[in-house]
C-alpha cells in the first residue's frame, strides 16, 4: 500500500536521507531502526506530506502523495507539543474524529474508550499540562488509535513510559491495529522493540540515512512479552539488527555469525 | 498577565487613601485657595453626585457608546487582519513598512483631518479611537499567531484537516491569549482617545464636552470629579478583562509558567 521510491531529502545543503526504497504491504507492521540523526523523522514527515521531499516519490496505493494523505495518523516524537493545551485529554483525542463525521456524543464515547485502553480513563478531564510526560505520550497514542487510520506512523511512540507500560502499549498497538487491519510504520531506537513489534525490521544507516537492511521477522505464534523474547529466533534476529545498526555487515559462515566491520 | 491578589490590593488602597487624607489636610490648612482648587472631599462628593446627575449621565452614555463601538470596530478589523498577516508571511512583509510608518503617528494629530472628513461627530470620534486602538490588537494578534507551535498545526494537517480548519481550531485558540491582551490594551487606549476627541473637537454630548463646559463655568470640582470617574471606569474595565483572561487562559499561564 505504501511505496517509497528513491526518497531523498536535503535541508539546505545537508542531506538527511538518501534514496530510500521501501515497500510496505497492507496490514504489515514495519519497524524502522537507525542511529540518532539518521533521518528517521524526516522520512516519516515526508510520508505524512508535512515536508516535500527534495527527491524521489512517496506512493500510497499507487498514487503519489501530494499534501497530507487521507486516512493517516501520526504519533509525533514531540508528543507534548502535538497536544493542544487548551483542550482536555478527552477533547484532544476526540478532535480528529470530526473528520469521521461523528457527533459530539459518539466522539466523546470513542475518545473515552481509547483513553481507557491506554490506562487514562481517570485523566480524561485533565489538561495536557497537568499530566506527566508519559501520560501525554499515551494521550497522543490514544488519539491516533481512536482515529483508526489505514496507515499509522509512529515516531518513537513509547519513549517516555516505564518498561512495563511500554510493553502494554506495544501489545495494545499490535492488537488494535490487527483488529482494524491498519498498516504501521514504527520508528524506534530500540532494537529489541523493533524485533518484537515488527513483521519486518528496516535498518537505516548513519546520516544520510539509507536502507542497509530489511529483515523479515518470522516468529511463531502470537507474540508474548516473555516467551517471544526468549526464543532463539528472537535472540538471533536481535543480534543481527544490532550489528546492522552499528554499521557492521553480518556474515553467515558455517560456524555461525562472523563479524566484519565495513 | 498581571494578577491582583488581596494583599497587594489592600496596600494600594491604603496608599491611595493616605495620599488623599494628606491632600485634604493640606487644603484645609490653607496650602492653596480652596475657592479656586476645591478640596479632595468636595471633589469626591461631586464625583458621587455626578453618578445621578441626568446631564452628566447623558454625556457618559454617549461616551460609553462611542467607546464600545470603537472597540468593536477595532476588533472586527484588527483580529482578522492580524490572523491573515500572521499566517501569510509574504502579506506581512508587504505591509510591514506601512505599519511601521502609520503606527507612530499620534491619533490626536489626525483629529483636524478627520473633522474635515466627517460631518457626524460620533463617526469622527470612533475613527480617531479606532486608529489608535488598532495597533495593539493587530501587533499582538500577529505575534500570537507566530507563537502557535508549528507542530500543533502539522498534527491537525496530518489528520487530513484543511488550512481553514487548522486556522480555526489551532491558530485562533493558540493566539487567543495574545489577542485578549491586545484587546485589553486597546480598551484603555480607546477610552483616552474618545475623551480626547471630545475635548478637542467639541460636540453636543460626551464626557469631554461636559468637562469643557464645566471649565468654561470655572467649575473645577465638576471637571476633576468627571475626570476621576473616567479614570475609575478605565480601572474597572481593565480589572474585568484581566479577570476574564485569567479564567479563560489558564492553560497559557500554566505553559508560560512551566517554561520559565
Ligand atoms: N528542519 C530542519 N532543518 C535543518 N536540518 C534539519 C531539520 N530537521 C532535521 N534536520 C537535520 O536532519 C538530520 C535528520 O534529522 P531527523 O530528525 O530526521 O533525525 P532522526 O533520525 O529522527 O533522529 P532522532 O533519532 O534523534 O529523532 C539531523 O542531522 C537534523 O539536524
Ligand atoms: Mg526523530
Amino acid at each position: 500500500m505504501l511505496e517509497l521510491v528513491d526518497l531523498s531529502h536535503t535541508y539546505g545543503s545537508y542531506r538527511a536521507i538518501d534514496r530510500v526504497n521501501l515497500k510496505v504491504a497492507q496490514g504489515e507492521v514495519v519497524c524502522i531502526v537507525g542511529p540518532s540523526g539518521c533521518g528517521k523523522s524526516t522520512l516519516l514527515r515526508s510520508i505524512a506530506g508535512l515536508i516535500k521531499p527534495t527527491g524521489g516519490t512517496v506512493l500510497l496505493d499507487g498514487k503519489p502523495v501530494d499534501g497530507s494523505p487521507e486516512n493517516l495518523a501520526v504519533v509525533f516524537q514531540d508528543y507534548s507539543r502535538s497536544l493542544y493545551p487548551w483542550m482536555s485529554a478527552l477533547a484532544n483525542v476526540g478532535l480528529p474524529l470530526r473528520r469521521r463525521g461523528l457527533d459530539k456524543k459518539r466522539r466523546d464515547a470513542a475518545a473515552l474508550a481509547a483513553l481507557e485502553q491506554v490506562g487514562l480513563a481517570g485523566a480524561a478531564a485533565k489538561f495536557p499540562w497537568e499530566m506527566s510526560g508519559g501520560m501525554q505520550q499515551r494521550v497522543s497514542i490514544a488519539r491516533a488509535l481512536a482515529y483508526q487510520p489505514k496507515l499509522l506512523l509512529m515516531d518513537e511512540p513509547f519513549g517516555s513510559v516505564d518498561a512495563q507500560t511500554r510493553e502494554e502499549l506495544e501489545d495494545l498497538t499490535l492488537r488494535v491495529c490487527a483488529h482494524h487491519g491498519m498498516t504501521i510504520l514504527l520508528i524506534t531506537h530500540d532494537v529489541d522493540e523493533s524485533v518484537y513489534v515488527g513483521d519486518r525490521v528496516v535498518v537505516l544507516s548513519k546520516a544520510p540515512g539509507t536502507v542497509v537492511g530489511d529483515l523479515p521477522v518470522q516468529l511463531p505464534g502470537p507474540r508474548d512479552q516473555i516467551h517471544t523474547r526468549e526464543l532463539d529466533a528472537f535472540v538471533r534476529l536481535r543480534a543481527e539488527v544490532g550489528r546492522l545498526v552499528r554499521g557492521m555487515t553480518p556474515q553467515r559462515n558455517p560456524h555461525g555469525y562472523g563479524l566484519e566491520t565495513r | 498577565m498581571p494578577k491582583v491578589n488581596g494583599a497587594s490590593l489592600l496596600r494600594g488602597l491604603i496608599g491611595t487613601a493616605g495620599l488623599l487624607v494628606v491632600l485634604e489636610a493640606a487644603g484645609r490648612l490653607g496650602a492653596w485657595d480652596t475657592e479656586r482648587l476645591p478640596l479632595v472631599s468636595t471633589v469626591l462628593l461631586r464625583a458621587g453626585e455626578l453618578l445621578t446627575d441626568p446631564e452628566f449621565l447623558v454625556s457618559a452614555r454617549s461616551s460609553l457608546t462611542t467607546w464600545a463601538l470603537a472597540l468593536l470596530v477595532t476588533i472586527a478589523i484588527a483580529v482578522p487582519a492580524g490572523l491573515l498577516l500572521g499566517m501569510v508571511k509574504p502579506a506581512e512583509l508587504a505591509v510591514r513598512p506601512l505599519i511601521e510608518f502609520l503606527r507612530p503617528i499620534p491619533s490626536v494629530a489626525l483629529i483636524p483631518l478627520v473633522i474635515l472628513l466627517y460631518s457626524e461627530t460620533t463617526h469622527m470620534r470612533i475613527t480617531v479611537a479606532v486608529y489608535a486602538a488598532l495597533w495593539p490588537v493587530l501587533i499582538n494578534t500577529i505575534y500570537g499567531v507566530r507563537d502557535v507551535d508549528p507542530l500543533a498545526k502539522e498534527t491537525l494537517r496530518s489528520f487530513g484537516f484543511g488550512p481553514g480548519s487548522v486556522a480555526y481550531r489551532v491558530v485562533l485558540p493558540g493566539a487567543a491569549p495574545f489577542i485578549a491582551t491586545g484587546i485589553r490594551l486597546a480598551a484603555s487606549v480607546a477610552i483616552v482617545l474618545v475623551v480626547t476627541s471630545e475635548l478637542i473637537a467639541g460636540g453636543i454630548e460626551g464626557i469631554g464636552v461636559y468637562i469643557t463646559i464645566a471649565a468654561s463655568g470655572n467649575r473645577l470640582d465638576l471637571m476633576i470629579g468627571a475626570t476621576i470617574l473616567v479614570g475609575l471606569f478605565g480601572i474597572l474595565v481593565n480589572a474585568l478583562l484581566v479577570a476574564g483572561e485569567n479564567r479563560l487562559f489558564r492553560w497559557h499561564r500554566a505553559r508560560a509558567g512551566a517554561a520559565t
